[in-house]
């Protein structure tokens, strides 16, 4: 029996009129690796700066491992649960170290420098993500697989219990996206952590997440393994094209028709 | 970061500004002598030296360290809040805002004190607190924030409507009234006396220590809001406190110099290339130089044509833009 990570309550969200989540529901188990998928406006990104606290529902209630959402303080809350944005540009040239470092704040208190186990942590997130050989760099001079890797272990010096990617692999080549989907896989099998990972490539997720949840307009439509999730009928009424699927290793592969 | 590079760098910094402080008042249109300035035996109606040391310069000089260190730190935090290399103290309305207030008192002829303020400097610091309340109310959105791409635009706008209401008032003022607005626009630090010192330093001191204390907060929104967000920093409430807190500093040196510009832009841009953009070193930093940086162009706006005084405003892009294009071509890092 696995315990609740998060769990989100009819929750409703509009940033004017129009709403993007509507009376959503949602459980997040401890140690899922959720995929979280949908067409282009469906609310992913809105729906996880939702479960990150960066953006308040206008109705429902989250609870956090059982205890309300909106009674925790930020910083408590940001000493569990971090949140990595889709692409990062810096304006100031801070370095890697620099930025993977800034994932301490919510463990330190006003003007106070980091302390060595505050450089430890960091050392040990860039031993994971494989961006200690890096770390003097400028962030704006490394390539964006690299970002993404930095970014990574930025949030996993904040040594969260929950990490929410918004998209972590859209920009990168294929060696970078299967890179970063294994590390990511390595978090959740060896460290316990519960990842959310709003992505478009449903092979990827397929092949990654044990668990996919599928929204359209606002709305969870499917949510299960991606053998429950990833079928024809449901797809392509979502995304509204003819899709083919196959099976390979367990798998479901999906691949769009394309007229020619 | 660690504490001993840190001390280390600011001691640096905190050293160049000392030597700026005990050599500027050495130089001017008049040699002085020490020895005669701290003698004993002159009485203190006839020693000239200790005068022109104590009355004229020195006051003059802790102004200039007092303004270049509140522009420069206000300039350094609007660029992080702002996200925008090209932010100053002045983007977002309060000197064209505090100008507005300094004309109207011109224009009505007013030329006394209040509560040992001149009413020029009450007028224009209600002008820039005026500019920044208009500016903020006009951005928030109805969730509290303020999106710094709006807010950018409104400071711009707000920037060029008050100069309009300046230069409509500058045309309808007789020449003398004119000569006056001409000098205030100019910016100086030529208002000499102690009291002036003693109103602005407190403020200016607890401003950039508020600042300084939201420093690691200011670091974070300075690469994203969300992020800051997702890291715990209370966004809105690191936002109001960083722009009220900058405004009101820069607001409270404008009234009392003018708008003196190019150091609010330039000095964190400078002190970047050496320290890094972490603002709890780039704060106290571009402090320290800022103070140096302006003192030493005020020198220069004393010395240059002397006896004539230039207003430091016009020294200060003169000097420093050919300097900081000079630092830009040796230093960039990218």
């Amino acid at each position: 029996m696995t315990s609740v990570k998060m769990e989100l309550d009819n929750i409703s969200f509009a940033y004017d009129s129009a709403p993007i989540l509507k009376e959503l529901s949602l459980f997040i188990q401890e140690s899922d690796f959720i995929g979280l998928i949908g067409p282009n406006g469906s609310g992913k990104s809105t729906l996880l700066k939702i479960m990150g606290g960066i953006l308040k529902p206008d109705s429902g209630c989250i609870k956090f491992k059982g205890s309300e959402t909106r009674r925790i303080s930020k910083k408590i809350f940001a000493q569990s649960v971090s949140w990595i944005p889709q692409g990062n540009p810096m304006v100031f040239p801070f370095k890697v170290s620099e930025v993977v470092l800034m994932g301490r704040h919510p463990h330190l208190s006003a003007l106070s420098f980091e302390s060595h186990e505050d450089f430890n942590i960091s050392q040990r997130a860039m031993k994971t993500t494989m961006t200690s050989e890096f770390s003097e760099r400028f962030f704006n001079e490394i390539s964006e697989g690299e970002k993404q890797r930095v970014m990574i272990a930025s949030a996993l010096a904040q040594n969260p219990e929950l990490m929410l990617l918004d998209e972590p692999t859209s920009a990168l080549d294929l060696k970078y996206q299967i890179e970063i989907m294994n590390i990511l896989k390595d978090l959740n099998t060896n460290h316990k952590m519960t990842l959310i990972v709003a992505m478009h490539d449903l092979n990827l997720a397929s092949r990654f997440c044990n668990r996919i949840i599928l929204i359209n307009e606002g709305k969870v439509v499917s949510d299960g393994t991606p053998l429950q999730v990833l079928k024809k009928d449901i797809l392509e009424q979502v995304y509204g094209i003819e899709l083919d699927l196959d099976f390979k290793n367990g798998h479901t592969l999906i691949h769009p028709k394309i007229d020619s | 970061m660690n504490l001993r590079s840190y001390t280390t760098t600011l001691s640096i910094f905190f050293l160049l500004l000392l030597i700026t402080l005990c050599i500027a008042p050495l130089i001017g249109s008049t040699d002085i002598s020490l020895t005669r300035a701290f003698s004993t035996t002159l009485s203190n109606s006839n020693n000239i030296d200790a005068s022109i040391l104590f009355q004229v310069r020195l006051p003059r000089i802790l102004l200039g360290a007092i303004t270049g260190a509140a522009l420069s730190v206000a300039g350094a935090v609007l660029q992080a809040l702002l996200r925008n290399d090209l932010a100053a103290p002045f983007t977002l309305g309060v000197s064209s805002g505090a100008a507005l207030g300094a004309v109207i008192a011109i224009a009505l002829n007013l030329n006394f004190t209040l509560l040992g303020f001149p009413i020029i400097s009450l007028f224009s610091f209600m002008g820039s607190l005026g500019a920044i309340l208009l500016v903020f109310n006009l951005v928030r959105t109805r969730h509290g924030e303020f999106p710094t791409g709006v807010l950018l635009l409104a400071g711009v706008t707000a920037n060029f409507f008050f100069a309009s209401l300046v230069m409509f008032i500058h045309y309808l003022a007789d020449f003398s009234q004119s000569f006056t607005i001409i000098r205030w626009l100019m910016g100086g630090l030529d208002i000499t006396d102690y009291n002036t010192i003693l109103t602005v330093f407190p403020i200016v001191f607890i401003g950039i220590f508020i600042l300084l204390f939201v420093s690691r907060d200011l670091n974070l929104i300075s690469t994203g809001v969300h992020s800051a967000s997702s890291r715990g920093v209370n966004v809105k409430k690191i936002q109001k406190i960083g722009f009220v807190t900058a405004s009101l500093i820069t607001g409270t040196v404008v009234a009392t110099c003018g708008p003196i510009g190019f150091v609010g832009l330039i000095v964190p841009h400078i002190v970047r290339l050496f320290v890094g953009p972490d603002l709890r070193i780039l704060i106290p930093a571009s402090m320290l130089f800022g103070a140096s940086f302006l003192v030493f162009c005020d020198t220069f706006a004393r010395t240059l044509l002397a006896p004539t005084e230039i207003p430091v405003g016009i020294i200060t892009a003169m000097l420093g833009g050919p300097f900081f294009v000079w630092l830009l071509k040796r230093k960039r890092p990218i």
